[in-house]
């Protein structure tokens, strides 16, 4: 799928003596990355004799912890230290939770777990492998518990419950009204519904969590490094956990991290809890995660349940929504959830005028890894919703889905405009926007390609979307969780303090920082343009660092890298910093110069007057005036060394008594348009052309505003067509690989065709707006409205993956064939295995029936068997080691033999367990007479896996389970002298391939 | 062949983008680990360690090879390339890294060096790249960032670079 032939660049724009602010220079970051000499968490060096940490994780999803027995680990050579739930219980406290409710949280689990991957113990020792060897020898036992995954099913009546804080599953119940929302319904002549389940996924940063921690036991003071992104709120939970004071957790990042996307604001647990084994280690202790770790129990963007219902008039003009959101956070309401959710409180009528909307939101519990920070944060989910139904209303009402829109649109002249729910939308000209898109994106000829196609037979659709962009968050929208009156015993919390430091040396060269803590998005390079421009110098001249010390460097709660505020609000806050310095600069130069302050410009290096650019003074020279000589300042200049601004905007006020809240400070707007083809036999989804205009305000670096674009679109792309994050019905997590879990790669994402529209906001310093999440909220819907309209369909459930797409064609798959001889999930998702075969073995059934039930003989013909014990005559226990696809593993299976009929028939039932996951099977084995002195042995069985196989071996399982029989009924034919099987029959040779399917790359 | 000791560090030799290196590793360990944590070598990324990402991408003996898939004690005596040796000396970017410079071809820099690796033993075989040849190779690496087209692009602009009779720098 190579496609829209990549355009010559003309990506550098770094000559001329225009202002640096909007043009496309070299990023100063690059240098570094492209050598190899980056200074990611894990190429820092660290102090002698850190210790390193491995964790040990639940393969259940719901189960009683019964006993841990650490004793083999503990003594392993090299082992400094093992904690489980209890031992890091006694030196922190439970993770605040965002609601009010009697639930702790803790970032390990105490005598429950309650999803597949959460910690129950750290392992810490020499070197991380020792580490991993020590986690192998723990003995844990568990009492497994009913799990439920869906978030529906978690509020039904009988669902096994989590928390008991949560009765029935339900972390937060909030009803809201604005306007008149059932008189609107009532007069309508038209209601629209849509049912919505929008699934989880996440974007996944290609680098890993990293934590490396220290305990000062003298201060009682922890040292963490940590690739944390932000926000800083989290700063205080992190200290409120390890019970000090903020002052005595210094939380630093490293120089780069690779990718984040919200994801790594999930890391903190882990500082707790890396914090916390090494304190009791007593020495320092790093930890880096692991992709199976991070795909199984990092963190996830929600998956919701949504019904949103629209009261419509004829026209398509929508008068009223209805939402009914059930929100899915995990198995814990990990701060700063339940913010996904509320988010996009402010813009639940997205771009359109809406005066009248209730609103239910609900927060569930699952069995699933919790949830958190996620580019799109509750855009994605939002906005499947509503831009699926403006397509539905459309259909029904006969229109254009286009028509549907631009008759909803916020007018032109309304803005700054207040929606029903309480965000103020700063600027726009949606009209606008969308003519050009058309224009420019060429729609007349996409719809005549879609009508030649469709002429030929082909299955070829067009979706649109419009969406508002929120950027900069208020940090007061998550309190719209509480009520009015919980809110007044709370105290206010609203704003979003931005911050940013300008400082000059001895010798008047500039240092700029901020604690934006980038991972990625060049905010150094934007940084000296923007302050180059104040002073008038290269940005070159410009020395900016991003990482961030909480001991030592200016930061907020609101600090950090999320909700697309950096070019909104730090990079302004850096402006207003630099202006506040040359402010001071000018009125000195001025002094020396013999002119007005109002007369000084700033110009390539100097400062002059603007009237005779000839009088004029080196920067340098005024700049380190404050060094050398502060006596010679005006009385009233104060300093020029260092300046420290911090900012908040004063639109981002708490929620009212009616619940309008202002979620955030920027309201950016994107409209999507794109062609699709869907292959009537693969069911494969191909983007024909992607358009996507964006107004983002003022824009400050051009390169990297696209470069936003295209990466969320193409994780977008990915979230749309093949990501999730999968689960059985038993909590099981299926996608535990990047084999599993399906990233876009070169082959499958496009050129979007990206246009833009500049209308600066009047709220913030340079008039930028965030860019950089807009994307992951338009794509996935654009492209579902796109593939809607191909197929004709209703109802659309992502990720389009060509399986789920054969459903909407060619209906439900039938059932196999009766009869025959094979072993395969019952259907996708499901871990269950089945199958049946026979064997001949020589020897009369009596012969064989007693090799059956002797330990000894079993040992010797069970694949991978240690030992055999017999507990009872028909009870046994077992020690097997086993490898299915990349794991190899321990487990100790536990077999109890039912329905005995000897020497005819027995039912075999029993369970295993190991650190790799657990099974349970069920299989009748029935012996006949072959007439020439042997036996036929017949057998089916019926099996349950689950954890870390289930999770990166799910593929391999059914030709993995068929190769460990075949090989058990070999060595039993072998021993009894002869014979072989048949029926079930393996091939090795399907399981290689198999298995180089999952490393050899991925076409 | 030898048998190695599974208790045991063994020493490793090699050549590291063109100097003899040694170091000493345990026969479990991977090549990459031993790269970035015996040598120092942290250009090299390990973002799966299962041999889907291409992050830890290596170029051992002249073949693309998966860092992360290869055990140290297997390039005893071999030759090695990384991303640290791509640049003509060391305040100076090669053709290919300029190219990704100019064209915003990284964001974070994290699955970067893989990418190079790749291209850089690409390009040497193939002079006159297609688009759809180069988007085939990177199909073996994920970014997350960049949505891809960066890269292609780059590719494409120090390919032409490099097969014009102007070039005035090499490429490694
Ligand atoms: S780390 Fe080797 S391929 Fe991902
Ligand atoms: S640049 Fe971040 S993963 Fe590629």
């Amino acid at each position: 799928m190579v496609q829209a032939a990549v355009k010559p660049a003309s990506s550098v724009d770094q000559s001329g003596d225009r202002p640096w602010v909007g043009r496309s220079i070299e990023r100063v970051e690059d240098a570094a990355l492209l050598s190899g000499r980056g200074r990611f968490i894990d190429d820092l060096g660290v102090q002698p004799g850190t210790l390193h940490a491995t964790i040990l994780r639940s393969p259940h999803a719901h189960a009683d912890v019964l006993s841990i027995d650490t004793e083999a680990a503990r003594r392993l050579p090299g082992v400094a230290a093992v904690l489980t739930g209890r031992d890091v219980k006694a030196v922190t406290t439970s993770l605040v939770v965002g609601v009010k409710a009697p639930v702790e949280c803790w970032p390990i689990a105490m005598d429950r777990v309650r999803y597949v991957g959460e910690p129950v113990a750290v392992i810490v020792a020499t070197d991380r492998a020792r580490a991993e060897d020590a986690a192998e020898l723990i003995n844990v036992e568990y009492r497994p518990r009913g799990a439920v995954v869906d978030p529906l099913g978690a509020l039904a009546s009988g669902a096994p419950v989590l928390h008991d804080g949560f009765p029935g599953n339900l972390a937060s119940d909030r009803a809201f009204r604005y306007g008149d929302p059932e008189k609107a319904f009532a007069e309508a002549p038209h209601r629209f519904s849509i049912d919505i389940k929008y699934p989880r996924n996440s974007c996944t940063p290609i680098e890993t969590y990293g934590v490396i921690a220290s305990h000062d036991a003298g201060e009682d003071a922890f040292e963490v490094l940590a690739n944390f992104q932000g926000p800083f709120s989290i700063h205080t939970v992190i200290a409120r956990a390890l019970k000090v004071p903020g002052n005595r957790l210094r939380l630093r990042t490293p120089p780069d991290s690779g990718g984040s996307f919200g994801v790594k604001q999930g890391v903190f647990p882990y500082i707790v809890l890396i914090a916390a084994a090494a304190r009791v280690a007593g020495k320092p202790v790093k930890w880096i995660e692991d992709r199976l770790e991070h795909l199984t129990a990092s963190v996830s963007a929600t998956n919701r349940a949504t019904t949103l219902s629209a009261a419509v008039a004829a026209d398509g003009k929508i008068l009223a929504f209805d939402w009914d959101q059930v929100e899915d956070c995990g198995a814990h309401l990990r701060a700063p959830e339940p913010a996904t959710l509320y988010r996009m409180h402010g813009n639940l009528t997205g771009a359109y005028d809406i005066r009248h909307v209730k609103i239910r939101n609900r927060v569930v519990v699952t069995n699933k890894t919790p949830t958190g920070l996620n580019r799109g944060f509750g855009g994605p989910q939002v906005y499947f919703a509503l831009e699926r139904l403006v397509q539905r209303i459309a259909i029904g009402l006969g229109l254009d889905p286009l028509v549907v829109i631009k008759r909803n649109l916020i007018d032109a002249g309304a803005f700054p405009y207040r929606t029903a729910t309480g965000a103020l939308l700063d600027s726009g000209n949606y009209q606008e926007a969308i003519v050009r898109a058309v224009e420019q994106g060429r729609l007349a000829e996409l719809k005549s390609r879609r009508d030649a196609a469709r002429a030929e037979g082909r299955l070829y659709g067009i979706g649109f979307t419009a969406v508002v962009e929120p950027s900069v968050s208020n940090m007061g929208y998550i309190t719209t969780v509480l009520t009015a009156a919980e809110r007044r015993k709370a105290g206010p919390k609203n704003g979003a303090q931005a911050t940013a430091t300008v400082g000059l040396d001895p010798v008047g060269s500039v240092t700029v920082h901020v604690a934006s803590v980038p991972q990625g998005q060049g905010h150094r390079t934007v940084l000296s343009q923007v302050v180059a421009d104040v002073f008038g110098l290269q940005p070159g001249d410009i020395r900016v660092n991003t990482e961030i010390d909480t001991a030592k460097d200016a930061w907020s709660i609101a600090s950090g890298n999320y909700a697309s505020r950096f070019a909104a609000a730090v990079a302004g806050t850096a402006k207003l910093a630099a202006e506040r310095v040359a402010g001071r600069l000018a009125r000195i130069a001025a002094g020396q110069l013999n002119v007005e302050a109002g007369d000084i410009v700033f110009a390539k290096g100097f400062v002059a007057s603007k009237h005779n650019p000839e009088n004029r003074i080196a920067f340098s020279r005024v700049a380190a005036l404050s060094h050398w000589s502060p006596g010679s300042l005006p009385d009233d200049a104060g300093q020029t060394i260092r300046e420290t601004v911090f900012w908040t905007p004063p639109e981002l006020t708490p929620p009212d008594e009616d619940d309008r809240i202002n979620s955030s400070l920027c309201h950016g707007f994107i409209f999507d348009f794109c062609g699709v083809e869907i292959d009537r036999v693969t069911l494969e989804t191909r983007i024909d052309r992607y358009v996507t205009m964006h107004d983002c305000g003022t824009i400050l670096h051009p390169g990297m505003v696209n470069g936003q674009i295209r990466g969320g679109f193409a994780q977008a792309l990915g979230a749309a067509l093949y990501e999730e994050y999968a689960y059985a019905d038993d909590g099981s997590f299926l996608t535990g690989t990047l084999a599993d879990y399906l990233l876009p790669t070169t082959t499958e994402v496009p050129e979007p065709e990206i246009f833009h529209m500049e209308t600066p906001s009047p709220f913030t310093p340079l008039g930028a707006k965030g860019v950089g999440e807009g994307n992951c909220m338009s794509t996935p819907v654009c492209l579902a409205n796109a593939v809607a309209d191909a197929l004709g369909v209703a109802d659309i459930t992502l990720p389009l993956v060509p399986a789920r797409l054969a459903e909407f064609v060619r209906g439900a798959e039938p059932p196999p064939p009766a009869g025959g001889v094979t072993a395969a999930p019952m259907r996708e998702g499901d871990r269950r295995l089945r199958g049946e075969g026979q064997a001949a073995v020589k020897g009369v059934p009596e012969q064989v029936w007693a090799m059956l039930l002797d330990p000894a003989t079993l040992q010797s013909v069970i694949p991978g068997c240690q030992r055999v014990d017999k507990v009872t005559d028909t009870h046994f226990r077992a020690d097997v080691t086993l490898g299915i696809g990349p794991v190899t593993g321990r487990y100790r299976a536990d077999v109890e033999l039912f329905d005995l009929d000897p020497p005819h028939a027995v039912t075999l039932r029993g369970g295993a367990t190991g650190a790799l996951g657990f099974g349970s099977a069920e299989g009748r084995i029935t012996l006949a007479p072959d007439g020439q002195g042997g036996t036929t042995l017949t057998y089916s069985y019926d099996a349950a896996i689950g954890g870390k196989v289930a999770s990166i071996g799910g593929r391999l399982l059914d030709g993995a389970t068929r190769v460990i029989i075949g090989q058990f009924f070999t060595a039993l034919a072998r021993k009894a002298g002869g014979g072989g099987t048949t029926g079930s029959g393996f091939s090795l040779f399907a399981v290689l391939a198999k298995l180089s399917s999952l490393f050899g790359g991925r076409r | 062949m030898t048998r190695l000791n599974s208790n045991a560090r063994h020493a490793v030799r090699f050549t590291l983008n063109g100097k003899p290196v040694e170091a000493e590793a345990e026969p479990r360990m991977l090549l990459s680990d031993f790269l970035r944590h015996q040598l120092g070598a942290t250009g090299t990324h390990v973002g799966c360690e299962h041999g889907v990402c291409g992050a830890c991408t290596v170029i051992v003996d002249g073949m693309l090879t998966r860092s992360c898939l290869t055990l140290a004690a297997q390039v005893d005596g071999c030759e090695i390339r990384t991303v640290e040796g791509l640049a003509p000396s060391a305040d100076r970017l090669g053709v290919l890294q300029q190219a990704f410079r100019r064209n915003h071809a990284l964001q974070c820099g994290f699955c970067t060096a893989g990418i190079l690796m790749s291209l850089d033993h690409y390009l040497g075989e193939n002079p006159a790249p297609t688009e759809a040849g180069i988007r085939d190779l990177l199909s073996g690496h994920l970014c997350r960032c960049t949505g891809y087209t960066p890269i292609i692009q780059a590719a494409l602009e120090a390919a032409a670079q490099l097969a014009s009779p102007t070039k005035e720098t090499s490429d490694a």
